[in-house]
């Protein structure tokens, strides 16, 4: 019987009105009395050095308040970076200057060389206009392995190579997984590109920068997943404002998918320019701007091989892949390819040694950093594609060499550092073979047949890791950040209750979601509980949305602050019921004392608590508002098993996706419809990755993918309906809520069934094709099927 | 600049425009009716739907010139006269239709459109007529269900939450 | 976007007088043209919007059999009012852009641009249809002269395009993923004494007639008399979705299932 409120309810979505309505507020609808607008002039060479930035005759443009170049941010510090990795020598990554305006030099199609600010948007865009750039073009660095090969044309200058480091992990098995692939009875190799992708949340990124003369207050509005990290990235190590100076407000943030977690320049230079000009300044990227601009994801060349012996167990794996990381290192660049994606090679598998060498190279293109994934759907893609590869080899069911390597024994820890609490791959796997109908697969196939269509089956499981943590350890591996999240639980006198999170929606649903959990903590109405969120000024310091973290994280500082709540009101209720905190019982909103009919409802607790006329002053500070931060002790391990069916038409080379269906283990869930819906997106974006998205680059540097007429985004009738489950539940074992985090698999799940499903089509067709890079666009899979 | 006038959401409004302001610009920036949003630039995302004289336009690609005398209906004016939300509205919220919100007012615009001319549609014509409003947040499966039960057709054999 | 002025003439009179001003432009859907005008690639002083022309509005029937579509039309009307008179020309109508594309779009703004991958240039080309203009008629042979080209001369405005009905037709697009352009598109048209085979999204002259398909089709109006026949993929264009070599293919894949949807 499904729940109607509480943990474990679909409890319809209350910012779902506002937004049904055209009453949401996001960025772009926040305009301020006097702003400006700036126009962002920006390189169209991806490579070069800038010789004259003339801005003399746009500075006498109509509207025209003050034109900016990388000049005038000399003084200012540059973009920084939030991790840093060391390399398989023990030596920091090589680490450029990120400059808010380019200086120097262009180093990608893109960046902002000189910044407009008029009256209006078309005044500042007549006057960038009339700027006078000379530019002596370069040749562009766009090959990985060439920029690698070749040190004499470097992205930057002042670098030693264009390596921005070179890692090995663990390092310490390179010599016994080398041993063990020269004694394997098999070895499947697999080279692969995992396709660079723009992540495209449908609001593009806007910034208004406010600054009030009177106070030097500076506001930031911005279109941020997380805005208490911008607030320290610019204000820290950018502009020198201390945080008490500083407000960043988040409103309603339309998508992210990764891209909104970074601190860029357009962010700085609007707060800057607000000071600097006395005018609020406002910018709007267009998409066409968001493509160069925004960050991207995923672009990784990777060579896997997999050792196994005699009786088909995984003896070792071994990875070799080159990052692109653009042009300079974007916020948690580094990271992803390295600590979220070497730790999840293991995947679901109990291989004993494992070896993964990372190669982070700057190109010039757009800086790539997090994702939906981020390092994880790269790690599950290679692994994942490498297995089904070698079942084909060895002529075995591809779902029985997982099953036989699947990893049956929690707390497991892998060769890669990282120890899984709880997950059961064989229930999850046992759950989509009968909800996929794997059994009917062969009849299905014989339709399509009959249609002249070739079908195709493919299955894949995925690990994933998330609410990345504890903040000590990962201080260790670089992380120049924290990594807990925070809650303040405000009761108000009458009994309803605000929680003021670090945590920030940007489509998750925590108005929604969060309240359900306290509302079942105290046993009282969801719609007695308010969340805020989205603004430095009225949230405690956390650190954002993302990493399918929100719940398992910020949730437990809200769990952790609620517990808080009641411990105290229980003190407040003992003390009116006469009786000792330790004998009072909270259920359902109501106070009673262990074994008596003595009770006391939650309002007149609350009231107590700022009415403290019958209170405990001597021991007991009156109100009721708490605060808590989490720090996970570990991260949390969702996994699943996903199978996608394809008909692959013979003539054209389209592909169709005709069923996917994605069994989960999140643990416990507390809105399922919301959940599901998490599931269903990501889908798309991995659907989208592995037959419609490809942001391409030319050998000159040029970005051929630079709208929607060339980027393809996933349609309706691109995708189906999903078959989606989660009620295989291993709750995490060390959070209080036993959730582990759900925005992020179908992204990494469901790009290698979808490719695997189609080299099964391609097989069964007589065709000798083990593998297509994605995305599987008609003409590369016609192509294939050309030989 | 030129005066231009017509009515949106059933009211009267006008406005001073240059020749270049765009319908979507007039509806945001002139008459504050910010739920009309902008995605893109190349007319492909539909976040921008409106409906020009009952048809579903895309308010980026339209002149506000040329909406002079026209009757606009925008997201604003699609909830039930008590405020309450119309059957499209009710049933994205019913079915989990949306997440972030930001494609959402051109998807319910271009739904209504959709229902207007075929009461009753397939999931096929309901994908179909989506070609030209994108959602990142979705996977479309929920804005499909909400559409097909917002006709009144039984969508509990649908792959579900 | 530069600043233009925008004229709203009622009548092709008025049209062609304010297209007479300097750097005028004129503005069919714009659904084109906007897009183009939003990344600076074009600065007209004035444009003259058409859509208020009543008289260039509306399908009918002419009295010699042929189908009549003002200039100004919607892809949306098309593919409504079209469906009777002309079913292979409304489907195709009814399958450019999306909807909220086709409730503005207009069939001489598409004929006036010829976007390489368009639609209706495929139609008119295939139908053997005439280009009316305020000035002249045109044959749609003599009309399309490459990428973005035709023979519109400065201020010449699209007031009507006149299509001969043909026995049967059928378009089939292979739509580009990104953009829903055509990466190739084929109209067959069977009449009674010959067969016209066009194709759009595949050239770098834009639309073309495949003259030896025609041939085969006219001797032979069936798929299989296609077998054997192959266009070159050198003057294909090849880009990021599609080689020429593949699009090559796809002329003649989707004239085989153009003339099976057909017969």
């Amino acid at each position: 019987m499904p729940k109607d409120s509480g943990i474990g309810a679909s409890s319809k979505r209350r910012e779902d009105v506002r937004f049904l309505t055209g009453a949401g507020n996001y960025t772009d609808d926040i305009n301020i009395h006097g702003q400006a607008h700036v126009f962002f002039l920006r390189s169209d060479i991806a490579h070069g050095t800038i010789s004259s930035v003339d801005t003399s005759a746009a500075e006498a443009m109509p509207g025209v308040v003050k034109i900016f170049t990388g000049a005038d941010f000399e003084a200012v510090g540059g973009m920084p970076c939030g991790w840093q990795v060391t390399d398989k020598h023990g030596q920091p990554m090589q680490e450029p200057k990120h400059p808010v305006l380019a200086h120097g030099k262009v180093r990608h199609v893109g960046e902002p060389i000189a910044a407009v600010v008029a009256d209006t948007l078309e005044q500042a865009r007549d006057a960038a206009e009339a700027i006078d750039v000379d530019i002596a073009e370069l040749p562009a660095v766009v090959d990985m392995k060439a920029a690698v090969a070749n040190s004499d044309n470097k992205v930057h200058d002042d670098l030693t190579s264009n390596l921005c480091y070179d890692w090995g992990f663990v390092e310490e098995n390179k010599a016994a997984t080398d041993e063990a692939f020269s004694n394997a009875a098999h070895v499947t190799t697999l080279e692969l590109v995992n396709n660079r992708l723009v992540a495209n949340p449908m609001e593009p990124r806007v910034a208004v920068g406010d600054y009030a003369r009177g106070t030097g207050d500076h506001t930031l509005y911005t279109t941020s997943q997380n805005p208490h990290v911008i607030r320290l990235l610019m204000g820290a190590f950018v502009l020198g404002i201390p945080e008490h100076k500083l407000r960043v407000v988040a409103p309603d943030v339309g998508g992210g998918f990764g891209t909104k977690i970074f601190h860029y320049q357009e962010e700085a230079f609007c707060t800057f320019a607000a000071k600097a000009c006395g005018r609020p300044v406002k910018w709007t990227s267009s998409r066409s701007e968001a493509f160069m601009s925004d960050a991207h994801g995923r672009d990784h060349v990777t060579k896997i091989e997999l050792a196994l012996d005699g009786d088909n167990n995984f003896t070792a794996l071994r990875t070799e892949t080159f990052a692109n990381m653009g042009a300079y290192l974007s916020t948690f660049a580094p990271s992803v390819p390295t600590w979220l994606h070497g730790t999840l090679m293991a995947g679901n598998y109990k291989t004993p040694l494992i070896y993964v060498n990372v190669k982070a190279v700057f190109t010039n293109t757009v800086p790539v950093d997090a994702y939906r994934g981020a390092g994880r759907p790269e790690a599950t893609f290679q692994l994942e594609r490498v297995i089904d590869k070698a079942a084909r080899e060895l002529g075995v069911d591809p779902i029985a060499l997982r099953r036989q390597n699947f990893v049956t024994e929690f707390p497991y820890a892998t060769p890669v550092a990282v120890e899984y609490d709880t997950g059961d791959y064989v229930a999850t796997m046992d759950k989509l073979e009968a909800m996929a109908d794997l059994s009917g697969f062969e009849a299905r196939r014989k339709a399509s047949e009959a249609k002249g269509k070739l079908r195709g089956l493919g299955v894949n499981c995925y690990i994933e890791a998330c609410g990345i943590a504890p903040s000590n350890l990962v201080g260790q591996l670089g992380a120049r950040a924290g990594l807990y999240e925070s809650a303040t639980v405000r009761v108000n006198a009458t009994g309803g209750l605000v929680v003021m999170t670090g945590s920030h929606s940007h489509g998750q649903g925590h108005e929604t979601a969060f309240p359900q959990v306290i509302a079942d903590m105290i046993g009282i109405d969801e719609s007695m509980i308010e969340v805020v969120h989205g603004d430095t000024a009225n949230t405690p310091m956390g650190m954002g949305t993302y990493g399918s973290r929100s719940l398992a994280v910020g949730g437990s500082a809200m769990v952790r602050a609620t517990e808080k709540i009641i411990a105290k009101a229980k003190k407040i209720a003992g003390h009116i019921l006469e009786a000792s905190d330790a004998d009072i019982e909270l259920k359902d909103g109501t106070f009673s004392v262990a074994g008596t009919d003595k009770s006391l409802a939650w309002g007149d607790v609350t009231l107590a608590a700022y009415v403290p006329h019958n209170y405990p002053l001597e021991d007991l500070e009156p109100g009721l508002e708490e605060t808590a931060f989490y720090d996970p002790s570990n991260f949390t391990y969702p996994a699943g098993a996903y199978a996608c069916e394809v008909e692959v038409d013979p003539d054209t080379g389209k592909v169709t996706i005709e069923a996917f269906t994605a069994v989960d283990d999140f643990g416990n869930v507390v809105n399922p419809m919301i959940v599901t819906g998490q599931v269903h997106g990501g889908l798309a974006q991995g659907i989208g990755q592995a037959l419609l998205e490809n942001c391409a680059y030319d050998e000159n540097g040029q970005l051929l993918s630079a709208s929607y007429m060339d980027y393809a985004m996933p349609r309706a009738d691109d995708v189906p309906f999903y078959q989606v489950d989660h009620s295989c539940q291993t709750p995490c074992t060390h959070n209080p809520l036993g959730v582990k985090g759900c925005g992020e698999a179908g992204a990494i799940g469901s790009p290698p069934s979808v490719v695997n499903a189609v080299v099964d089509a391609l097989q069964s067709a007589g065709k000798n094709v083990t593998h297509i890079d994605m995305p599987l666009s008609p003409a590369r899979v016609w192509a294939a099927m050309q030989g | 600049m030129a005066q231009v006038s017509m009515t949106v959401n059933g009211k009267a409004a006008s406005g001073e425009v240059e020749g270049r302001t765009l319908l979507s610009a007039f509806l945001r920036d002139t008459l504050q009716l910010t739920g009309t949003h902008i995605g893109c630039d190349t007319s492909q995302c539909g976040a921008c739907v409106v409906h020009v004289n009952g048809e579903a336009v895309k308010a980026c690609t339209m002149l506000a010139a040329e909406a002079d005398g026209a009757e606009v209906a925008t997201i604003e004016g699609q909830a039930n006269a008590d405020g309450s939300l119309n059957v499209i509205q009710q049933a994205f919220q019913d079915h989990h239709g949306l997440q972030c919100g930001f494609c959402t007012p051109g998807m319910v615009m271009s739904a209504a459109a959709l229902l207007k001319e075929n009461p009753t549609p397939t999931e096929d014509e309901v994908r179909a007529y989506l070609e030209g409003n994108i959602c990142r947040c979705t996977g479309y499966h929920n804005i499909v269900k909400a559409i097909m039960a917002a006709s009144g057709q039984d969508v509990s054999s649908i792959a579900a939450e | 976007m530069y600043n233009f002025d925008v004229e709203r003439p009622g009548s092709v009179a008025d049209a062609a007088a304010a297209m007479g001003r300097e750097d005028a432009q004129a503005l069919g859907g714009g659904q084109t043209l906007i897009p183009t005008l939003k990344q600076r690639l074009a600065s007209p002083s004035v444009l003259v919007s058409l859509t208020g022309v009543s008289e260039m509005q509306g399908v009918c029937s002419t009295d010699d059999g042929r189908v009549a579509i003002g200039g100004a039309t919607t892809h949306a009307t098309v593919a409504r009012e079209a469906a009777s008179l002309y079913p292979g020309l409304a489907a195709l109508a009814g399958h450019i852009g999306d909807p909220a594309v086709r409730n503005r779009g207009t069939i001489g703004g598409s004929l006036a641009n010829n976007d390489p991958s368009a639609c209706y240039p495929a139609a008119a080309l295939g139908s053997g249809a005439t280009i009316i203009t305020n000035s002249r008629e045109i044959a749609a042979d003599d009309y399309f002269q490459g990428m973005f080209t035709t023979a519109l001369e400065e201020g010449e405005i699209i007031t009507e395009v006149r299509f001969p009905v043909p026995e049967v037709s059928n378009y089939q697009k292979f739509v580009q993923p990104a953009s829903r352009f055509a990466l190739v598109g084929v109209f067959v048209a069977k009449f009674a004494d010959d067969v016209r085979v066009a194709v759009t999204g595949a050239s770098n002259e834009g639309v073309f007639r495949w003259s030896e398909a025609e041939a085969a089709l006219s001797s032979d109006f069936s798929a299989g008399a296609l077998g054997g026949l192959s266009v070159s993929g050198d003057n294909m264009i090849s880009d990021l979705h599609g080689t020429g070599e593949y699009r090559a293919h796809l002329v003649g894949v989707m004239t085989e299932r153009a003339v099976a949807a057909a017969s």
